[in-house]
């Protein structure tokens, strides 16, 4: 096969894309450029978007003999991952911006270009088993469980999938860095990336008011109906949160307050106590079944609802074009925004079933 | 391997590359007073002295550099910052909106830091600055301008400037001209004399001498301010010890470049029109950027830029690549990301035109084989490139990215 690695200048892209040359495949190498004005001082790694990325991943392209390429995405990437960020979070929902990135830009505009330059497939280093022997898709959690990022790949369709590669799925994370260290690629002792690639100090809360600037509303409690404060704007705040409310007069039974609900139009901030926060009904849109087989009736499941988050067991069906999940125990920290991935517990690794975009919980 | 990429590094002659090899083996600093010294000094001296006579300029005026970018930065911040010097009221810079980076980058660094006021000066659809142009920018202030810098060609999109005629008016006002001739001198009588430009930058590996070496021709009535300090070895303008196996090398590959410059001019042109017409042929909705090449002296004869509608140049590169064809979508930048060329947005192209273009640029090595094996690749790969598009564009943005865009 052709194969298009995409590479990040990490350590998984590189083990990734020296895998893919092991098992034969005719593989050329890609760095997305996905910043405008890429930084050129790196503090630890951030993922995707410095200039030293570009090197490094060019440098690991050069050990494994492939050619390599930077693909300059930054328009479609601020079009589609930052401004959907920011206009998700301005209407009061909670995004996952890597999950946006490999649903559009990875295995949508990189995987289209790939296709019509003549590749077969493009594989990343993600951490997640993918098969498509049997001729439907099957993604599953990796052997590694802290580093499994199926959650993340979740909303690719099956035609996504079915050129997709993930070679690292069946290893674990200390595997990978040794396999590199073997290899001699330099980056086998770089850090990995937590933050959003795109917001490099860390900061959302300041990357958010950049963007959309001060959008001032209430902090109601939501019991009483008081309002306890005045706050800067809806998108500094994620349902779940306790941190920051910038609320001084405690509650009256003392206990903490944590963020309940975010009502962008009023821009007003419920907040209340953690026994409000539990949620045990999920309903979500735009449901994609990897597998390509949709719910058939109330099925038992396991349901995520963030990456790396904790998981619940759970019944989910569909209703009409959406989809909704009953959970057996409370779920906290549930937003619109986020979404529910559902998994069938599998031996073999969890089998994700599907995902869809939570809209409202109860 | 068929090599389409010559603006960017051309091969060495196998001549400088015996000169080069030969002195390498051979001790002396040419600022030492002993023996091995002197001879060393002695190479060098000739050197500097064939370079002058290739160029059209005296001995003295030669000033051996690290190569373009230093020359560039040498004129530019040097002229600059010792006119100012004079007369507090000169701060102002005439350059063209089409410069190397070279230039333009060091242009907005004396405009950021050191309060340069900077005309840039428009150039037509061709990418070329008129003398008109050139005239109105300086007569509106000429006792506030420090320095002008126009390039001789360009390194994209070919264009040769009237470079003579500007410096005729550069004269008149009292201006001292910088010029960027790096592209010109292996294919145009680039005579400094005669130009009557005060500075002249060009470097050798692009005309089949090594890399790393370069030369600031500078008329010995022109003061400038070193970037380097130290030695002084180069007229006290630059320090450093002189590199002479590659000052060496770089006279020999000028040497031979002027001496069959004219008949090699005219087989590239040959070789380079061949190019065009084929080309045209194969993808008949691809632009020609730049001069049209249908009058000597206007267009560089190895050079052919073309902007092939709904492609992306980066992919047109991997495509051709893979082939084993090697050129070049752009001037490339640090990051290896190929940004929209500066040079065709100030004429006049938009975006989406600028990332869809191809440089290719023939040299002394060049056949007809490459010619036509490139030819043959180019119609797929255009055709796949196109199916691809403009991915890395907005979507709102490249509505309209298969429509031919003339510019």
């Amino acid at each position: 096969m052709r194969v298009l690695a995409a590479m990040s200048g990490g350590v998984d892209s590189a083990v990734a894309a020296a895998r893919a040359v092991d098992a034969g495949h005719d593989v050329t190498g890609v760095h997305l450029a996905l910043s405008a004005k890429p930084g050129t001082l790196r503090e630890g790694a951030r993922g995707c978007c410095t200039v030293e990325d570009s090197r490094d991943a060019r440098r690991a392209a050069d050990i494994l003999g492939i050619p390599f390429y930077v693909w300059d995405f930054a328009e479609r990437f601020s079009e589609e991952v930052i401004e959907t960020f920011v206009g998700e979070y301005a209407a009061g929902r909670t995004p996952n911006p890597c999950m946006t990135c490999n649903e559009k830009i990875k295995f949508e505009a990189l995987l289209e270009k790939a296709m019509a330059l003549g590749f077969d497939a493009v594989s990343t280093g993600h951490y997640a088993r993918l098969s498509n022997e049997s001729g439907v898709p099957e993604l599953r959690r990796s052997r590694d469980e802290g580093k499994d990022q199926s959650y993340v790949l979740a909303s690719l369709t099956p035609q996504q999938l079915r050129h997709a590669m993930f070679p690292l799925g069946h290893s674990l994370k200390s595997e990978v860095r040794a396999e590199a260290e073997q290899r001699d690629l330099a980056v086998a002792q770089k850090p990995d990336s937590h933050d959003i690639c795109f917001i490099p100090d860390g900061d959302t809360k300041k990357f958010l008011e950049s963007k959309l600037g001060e959008r001032p509303g209430d902090m109601v409690d939501a019991d009483s109906g008081e309002v306890l404060t005045q706050h800067s704007g809806v998108h500094g705040f994620t349902v779940g949160q306790r941190k920051g409310l910038g609320v001084d007069k405690p509650a009256p039974d003392g206990r903490p307050r944590y963020v309940l609900s975010l009502e962008p139009v009023s821009g007003t901030v419920k907040v209340g106590s953690a026994d409000k926060l539990g949620v045990t009904e999920i309903d979500a849109t735009r449901p994609v079944w990897p597998s390509e087989s949709a719910l058939d009736g109330p099925t038992e499941c396991v349901a995520q609802i963030r990456a790396h988050g904790e998981t619940g067991e759970a019944v989910a069906e569909m209703t009409g074009e959406g989809l909704r999940v009953r959970l057996s125990e409370p779920m906290r920290g549930v937003a619109p925004g986020q979404s529910v991935v559902l998994y069938r517990p599998d031996p073999a690794g969890d089998l994700v079933l599907g995902s869809a975009k939570i809209s409202e919980t109860r | 391997m068929t090599y389409l990429d010559h603006a960017a590094t051309t091969p060495m002659r196998a001549r400088a590359i015996a000169v080069m090899s030969d002195a390498l083996s051979t001790l002396g600093n040419a600022s030492s007073l002993h023996t091995s010294g002197r001879r060393a000094r002695r190479a060098v001296e000739e050197s500097r002295e064939d370079i002058a006579d290739a160029l059209g300029a005296r001995p003295s005026e030669v000033l051996f550099t690290a190569g373009g970018t230093e020359s560039d930065n040498l004129a530019v911040k040097g002229i600059f910052w010792a006119r100012r010097a004079v007369d507090e009221r000169r701060r102002r810079v005439l350059a063209s909106a089409v410069e190397h980076h070279a230039v333009l980058d060091t242009v907005e660094w004396l405009a950021e830091h050191e309060g340069a006021e900077v005309t840039w000066l428009e150039a037509d659809s061709w990418g070329r600055v008129a003398p008109e142009t050139f005239e109105r920018a300086v007569r509106e202030a000429p006792d506030e301008v420090a320095l002008a810098t126009v390039m001789w060609a360009n390194n994209e999109v070919g264009t040769i400037n009237p470079v003579p005629e500007i410096a005729e008016i550069a004269e008149r006002y009292g201006v001292p001209l910088h010029t960027d001739a790096v592209q010109a001198v292996e294919t145009l009588p680039v005579d400094f004399g005669s130009s009557g430009v005060s500075a002249l930058t060009m470097t050798g590996h692009k005309i089949g001498g090594p890399y790393g070496v370069g030369v600031l021709v500078l008329s010995r009535e022109v003061a400038c301010t070193p970037l380097l300090h130290g030695g002084g070895q180069e007229r006290e303008v630059r320090s450093g010890t002189l590199d002479t196996p590659a000052v060496l090398a770089l006279a020999s590959a000028l040497r031979e470049a002027v001496d069959v410059r004219d008949r090699h001019a005219d087989e590239l042109t040959r070789l380079r029109d061949r190019l065009i017409t084929g080309v045209r042929e194969a993808v008949p909705d691809a632009v020609l950027n730049g001069d049209p090449g249908t009058v000597e002296g206007g267009r560089l004869p190895g050079n052919a830029h073309f902007t092939f509608p709904g492609c992306e140049g980066d992919s047109l590169l991997m495509l051709l690549d893979a082939k084993g064809i090697e050129c070049s979508t752009g001037s490339a930048c640090t990051a290896g990301v190929a940004e929209p060329s500066h040079v065709l947005l100030a004429m006049g192209a938009d975006v989406r035109v600028a990332r869809g273009s191809l440089r290719l640029t023939l040299g002394h090595d060049s056949t007809a084989e490459d010619v036509r094996t490139f030819l043959e690749a180019l119609e797929p790969a255009v055709r796949r490139a196109r199916s691809a598009g403009l991915s890395g564009l907005s979507k709102t943005s490249v509505g309209s990215a298969t429509a031919p865009t003339e510019v």
